[in-house]
């Protein structure tokens, strides 16, 4: 039924692809949950000037459809102000930390309300225990909030993870080679949509689906006893 | 639980008579409701207040005004001579100097026994590590869970936890302790292990705001009985004298509502 014999590893990079959009996930990943983490600071700071602010970004960049935003980043900032986020004359590399950059932009705003709804299960005693021993607010936040907020959004965090993932395959848009930018170029070469759809959903499960068991595993590991 | 004592200077009788802790004409709302009514109250060093009143009428709210867990509209409260800063490091430093134990005992719940009691003194103070530890070690010996040092305090009785976070709150030598109904949350057979330790501390010279209906502790660790309702400071006395000559209507009452258990 299934006929994979045009299928040329030489002539199409599979793991390269693949690769790719791994090194996007992972490079996202990192970034969407520092600055999530810092979105989410702003939004339970005392500070009203921070809370509008973390507010006002979630509320425009989570609206905003990805492609969007990645787009947007590559015209206004590569090509209108010639920001290069020093990758130097490479254009693929300025195209990958384009991707990367649209990419946490995004994807930090769900890290934040995932973070933030959990920091709402830190019971409040928590942290007013923790203002009682003299600690100030980063401190707060840092030793006692956050810890116990993070084991408990660590399955939330994983759907983002996944839906992430799959995103990555906007930065096709951008021109950077992963697997969907591939997957199209075969689909135009081989005229074998689909055996080529049923590849490439299968990478993106075997990429998804054990880092979401994982997760999952870990959720339950490090969930905090009360 | 041994005899040694929990603080460091433990002169066994307090210093002259000092103002450490002095609240004028404090006042205090939420929304509408005037919760702290005109508060003036002096605690001096080395003296030990229980606070006494019917549930709603504002002890938690004076406790947490203490050190600032919540703000006020009027008056100004000032601990050792220095007035409560608004905000900031200033603020930080003060409230580290005043220790608290809440009913519900709030220990950190991802972290052990040990890290609850080094995390103040190692974060605050930024005192040395292996000194801090073994200091926390001594505290949690002698508040008798010693051999609890590794575990989370979600595998601790509730006696238990309220004396580790007794140790907590010692662990940064405050000037004052307040207690917020440390026994309420506990079941019977428990409360006694923790007054013991509060006697033990109120015998050393600690300075201590306990509010508390136990009135077995008022009458054996308390210099003075404040009697609250409404917000206002209705009475104050000697424990014998308040508890077996109360002069206020609102105390007689109270009183005799509490006794019938
Ligand atoms: N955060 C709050 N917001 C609104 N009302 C509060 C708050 N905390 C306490 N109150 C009210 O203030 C009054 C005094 O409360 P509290 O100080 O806890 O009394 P007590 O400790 O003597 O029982 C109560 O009527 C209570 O409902
Ligand atoms: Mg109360």
């Amino acid at each position: 039924m299934l006929d994979f014999s045009f299928l040329d590893l030489d002539e199409y990079d599979l793991f390269g692809a693949f690769w790719m959009t791994v090194q996007l996930t992972v490079a996202s990943a990192i970034g969407s949950l520092i600055w999530g983490t810092v979105l989410a600071a702003m939004r339970v700071s005392p500070v009203p000037v921070m809370r509008a602010f973390g507010t006002l970004y979630i509320n425009i960049v989570r609206n905003i459809p990805l492609t969007i935003v990645i787009v947007a980043c590559a015209q206004v900032l590569a090509f209108r102000l010639e920001i290069t986020l020093g990758a130097g004359p490479d254009i693929d590399d300025r195209n990958f930390r384009l991707a990367v950059l649209g990419l946490v932009a995004y994807t930090s705003t769900f890290v934040c309300e995932a973070l933030r709804s959990g920091i709402n299960t830190v019971p409040v005693g928590q942290a007013e225990a923790a203002r009682a021993l003299g600690l100030n607010f980063t401190q707060v936040l840092r030793l006692v909030v956050l810890p116990q907020a993070y084991r408990s959004v660590v399955a939330p965090l994983a759907n983002v993870l996944i839906a992430l993932t799959k995103n990555t395959t906007v930065a096709m848009a951008i021109g950077v080679a992963e697997a969907a930018f591939l997957m199209n170029e075969m689909i135009e070469n081989e005229a074998r949509p689909l055996e080529i759809g049923v590849l490439f959903a299968a990478g993106f499960i075997l990429l998804t689906l054990p880092s979401g068991l994982l997760l999952g595993r870990l959720a339950r590991k490090l969930a905090v006893k009360r | 639980m041994s005899d040694a004592p929990l603080t460091k200077d433990s002169a066994a009788n307090p210093p002259p008579a000092d103002a450490l802790v002095v609240l004028d004409s404090v006042n205090k709302h939420f929304g509408a409701l005037h919760v702290l009514r005109d508060i003036n109250l002096t605690i001096t060093r080395g003296e030990v207040v229980v606070v006494i009143g019917p549930s709603g009428s504002g002890k938690s709210t004076l406790c947490r005004a203490i050190n600032r867990l919540e703000t006020i509209d009027s008056g100004t409260i000032t601990i050792d001579g220095a007035p409560l800063p608004a905000e900031g490091r200033e603020l930080a430093r003060l409230r580290s100097d005043v220790g608290m134990v809440f009913q519900s005992f709030n220990l950190f719940a991802h972290k052990t026994v040990l890290q609850n009691v080094t995390l103040g003194p190692l974060k605050v103070r930024r005192q040395n590590k292996a000194e801090v530890e073994a200091r926390a070690r001594t505290l949690l010996d002698r508040v008798g869970v010693g051999n609890q040092a590794d575990k989370y305090p979600a595998q601790l009785s509730g006696g238990q936890q309220q004396r580790v976070a007794i140790a907590r709150a010692l662990a940064m030598e405050p000037k004052v302790m307040l207690f917020d109904e440390p026994t309420s949350a506990l079941d019977p057979e428990m409360i006694n292990e923790v007054l013991e330790v509060m006697r033990q501390l109120a015998r050393e010279g600690m300075t201590m705001v306990v509010v508390t209906h136990e009135m077995g502790f008022a009458r054996s660790a308390a210099n003075r009985v404040v009697f609250m309702a409404d917000g206002r400071i209705v009475e104050e006395a000697e424990p014998h004298q308040f508890f077996d000559n109360p002069r206020s209507d609102r105390a007689k009452d109270f009183l005799s509502k509490i006794l019938q258990h």
